[in-house]
């Protein structure tokens, strides 16, 4: 039985200056890259997909797997692209991961552009974290220094470039095609699939897509084997991943943790709700994850699990709201920041998101129009699966699952502003300390 | 229209939405004969202004330009940074700036303008020294960014994305920035000011209006914007050693686990065994 908390990727975080290079090979960082330039790339592909590993970006679709579908015979160069465009409502384990230990994810690029046989990396991140963007360009540099990147790595005769791009703020470009047609120069907007990036992406030319997670958790793969990434989490979900705990709770933060702990759990040893509340509804994965209630604390938190009770893993971006939040509220903010983000290209999710602002709008201020639910259920029904990509399926998700568990709060919403259903003063947290800040 | 109202709750929702001057100016521009304005999101914001002609765009910019386009296997993928480069120079993507991407790369104004208007953090209009962003996505907001952003705006009587006479500080409420565990977010210059209050966040704009140095809880001193976008573009700033590690709330599980004995497994033991044979095989 593994402990309840198992912090792997999540181990040097508190360390002094975990971000220089010394202070990461001081932990051995480096070794896992060492051990795996001494083998064949398509052993190293082996022993990814021998692990379980997959994506921890939202669709978990096996890492090493991925890393097949390339194929090798295709004359034009293969591309390794870091999905570091971390912007899903909730999420909030990459840009920490990056923040504190770059290195950790530097490495694992090398790793994965070795077994895909790659010799050109690039690690697309948002533009709105100037700081993180720092820390990835020193990381970078450090590398190339110390012979990890550039030509003939480690005497190998194995070349890579690595690239850190930033992007220009578009919630779009974390979907594979859309930061494709950003990363070469373009408006972020999703191409048609197939072909898949696997045999036509970057350039047209084959290409592996990772989240930043996914990446990060080869080194440790490589270090200790197989059978000890498999010693933790669940039958098809194994691993260690990082949970983000926020919203109403007594202590918001990241906890890493073998694949299947609960909501009860988290919440346990977290200190659990803020005192004097009591949870009402939270996402297991990101506003694009359909809610949960506290009638699903106990679901094991991975891939099938949660599937079961007709939600998704997503990012595992635990956004928790207590009994002060308005349903309609928060749904009508993320709604919001759909129809902000959509690219423009399909017209149900462009037009679709517009109008169900419009609808959320007047129910927020109690104005809502006898059959307002219907037509929010139908619009929805006309943007779910008629679009390029998922940004249009997931501002159905936040929609459909809160009219099917709280449908009385939008009842409610023909008659009375949410304002007053739920004062919003009363949801605030500043009666926490803040940390730091200089004030 | 009469049927779609703008709702507007007591304070909390004070300016969201609301306080977008430039496309309620442009609903009433495009809107048709019944005043629909159907079409009025974030692309139809008022386009670039052609009306100021002046560059700071020198020959050093061209060839920082060529640096940049040359790190890619193609050069239109330096795009992006390209653009960064130029609010860097200029303050806000300028005519000049679209010339001079579109000249470098081949490609057409045309083309590097649809890329200049896709991107929010590419600006059409000058950008004070500070960019003070509140995240208003819907956990922000509610646990109060809200409120964060309405004390702003009132404190320095600018609305959404308008920046105060003195040109120090432009306000933007923005979409989830990654940092949940620590909201409400406030972001200046795209550095993270974490767990935020409205008395924080107005001693923070109080003290950059007076030009004191001021440093994010999670990252470096703050810079100017145009210095941000500088390193956007690929230019170090010699600044990623500043701030800390971690925020408290990142390393909170770590922090228990320790407490409390918890680890991940210990690797196998033949495992140790396994890699000795392939490595005295090697």
């Amino acid at each position: 039985m593994t402990d309840l908390l198992t912090p792997v990727l999540t181990e040097n975080w508190a360390d002094q200056r975990a971000w220089k290079l010394v202070n990461y090979e001081r932990r051995g960082g480096y070794g896992a890259l060492r051990k795996a330039l001494e083998m064949d790339p398509a052993d190293v592909v082996a022993l990814v997909k021998d692990s379980g590993l997959r994506g921890r970006g939202g669709a978990g679709f096996p890492t090493g797997m991925k890393w097949g579908f390339i194929p090798q015979d295709n004359p034009k160069p293969k591309y390794l692209v870091v999905n570091a465009d971390e912007s899903e409502p909730g999420t909030c384990k990459d840009i920490p991961l990056m923040m504190a230990s770059p290195h950790t994810l530097i490495e694992g690029v090398i790793i994965s552009a070795y077994a895909i046989r790659s010799n050109h990396a690039f690690v697309y991140v948002r533009g709105e974290v100037l700081h993180v963007v720092r820390r990835l360009q020193q990381a970078v540099r450090e590398a190339y220094s110390a012979g990890y990147a550039g030509k003939n790595i480690l005497g190998t005769g194995y070349d890579l470039e690595i690239i850190v791009h930033a992007g220009a703020g578009a919630y779009i470009c974390g979907e594979e095609t859309a930061l494709l047609d950003s990363l070469e120069g373009r408006r972020g907007q999703p191409r048609l699939r197939p072909p898949f990036p696997a045999v036509a992406g970057l350039y047209a030319s084959p290409t592996v897509i990772n989240n930043v997670e996914s990446i990060a958790s080869v080194p440790c793969i490589l270090e200790r084997g197989v059978e000890w990434f498999t010693s933790m989490g669940t039958e098809k979900s194994k691993g260690m991943t990082i949970y983000s705990l926020s919203g109403h709770v007594a202590n918001p933060g990241q906890f890493e943790a073998p694949l299947g702990i609960t909501l009860r759990q988290l919440l346990d040893v977290a200190g659990g709700m803020r005192e004097g509340h009591e949870l009402k509804f939270w996402t297991p994965g990101g506003s694009s994850t359909p809610l949960l209630t506290a009638e699903h604390l106990d679901v094991p938190l991975d891939y099938e699990g949660v599937a079961a009770v007709k939600s998704m893993l997503g990012t595992k971006a635990l956004q928790c709201f207590d009994e002060t939040t308005s349903v309609v509220r928060t749904v009508l903010r993320w709604t919001e920041f759909y129809k902000h983000e959509s690219c423009g290209k399909c017209t149900p999710c462009r037009e679709g998101t517009w109008w169900l602002v419009q609808i959320l709008k007047r129910m927020e201020a109690g104005q809502g129009q006898q059959g307002d639910i219907e037509k929010l259920l139908d619009l929805c029904d006309n943007i779910l699966g008629r679009s390029f990509c998922a940004l249009g399926d997931g501002a159905t998700s936040p929609i459909t699952s809160a009219i099917g568990y709280f449908r009385d709060e939008f009842e409610a919403a023909m008659h009375t502003p949410a304002w007053e259903l739920f004062p919003y003063e009363r949801s605030t947290i500043f009666v926490r300390e803040p940390v730091g800040a200089g004030a | 229209m009469s049927e779609l109202i703008e709702p507007q709750p007591p304070e909390a929702r004070h300016g969201h939405a609301g306080g977008d001057v430039a496309s309620e100016e442009l609903a009433g521009r495009v809107g048709d004969a019944n005043g629909q304005g159907h079409f009025t999101t974030h692309f139809d914001e008022p386009s670039l202004d052609y009306s100021v002609t002046e560059t700071k765009i020198t020959e050093q910019t061209r060839e920082e330009m060529r640096q940049i386009a040359a790190r890619y296997p193609q050069p239109r993928s330096a795009l992006l940074p390209m653009l960064h480069l130029v609010q860097s120079v200029e303050g806000r993507v300028t005519p000049a700036g679209i010339e001079a991407c579109a000249e470098l790369l081949d490609i057409s104004p045309a083309d590097v303008s649809g890329v200049a208007t896709f991107y929010t953090m590419y600006k059409r209009r000058p950008v004070g020294e500070y960019h003070v962003g509140i995240c208003t996505t819907a956990l922000c907001a509610i646990v109060g960014g809200d409120q964060v952003y309405a004390t702003l705006q009132d404190h320095l009587g600018i609305g959404n994305d308008e920046t105060t006479p003195e040109g120090k500080i432009t306000l933007e409420h923005i979409e989830c920035n990654a940092a949940c565990d620590l909201a409400p977010v406030m972001m200046v210059n795209w550095e993270f000011f974490d767990n935020t209050t409205p008395e924080i966040a107005i001693d923070v704009v109080d003290r950059l209006r007076a030009g004191e140095e001021v440093t994010a809880t999670r990252g470096a001193r703050v810079c100017t914007w145009k210095e941000a976008e500088r390193v956007l573009a690929g230019f170090p700033d010699g600044r990623a050693d500043e701030g800390p590690t971690s925020a408290p709330e990142s390393v909170l599980g770590l922090r228990i686990a320790r407490q409390r004995g918890w680890s991940a497994p210990p690797i196998p033991e033949h495992h140790h065994a396994e890699s000795d044979e392939s490595e005295a095989g090697s």
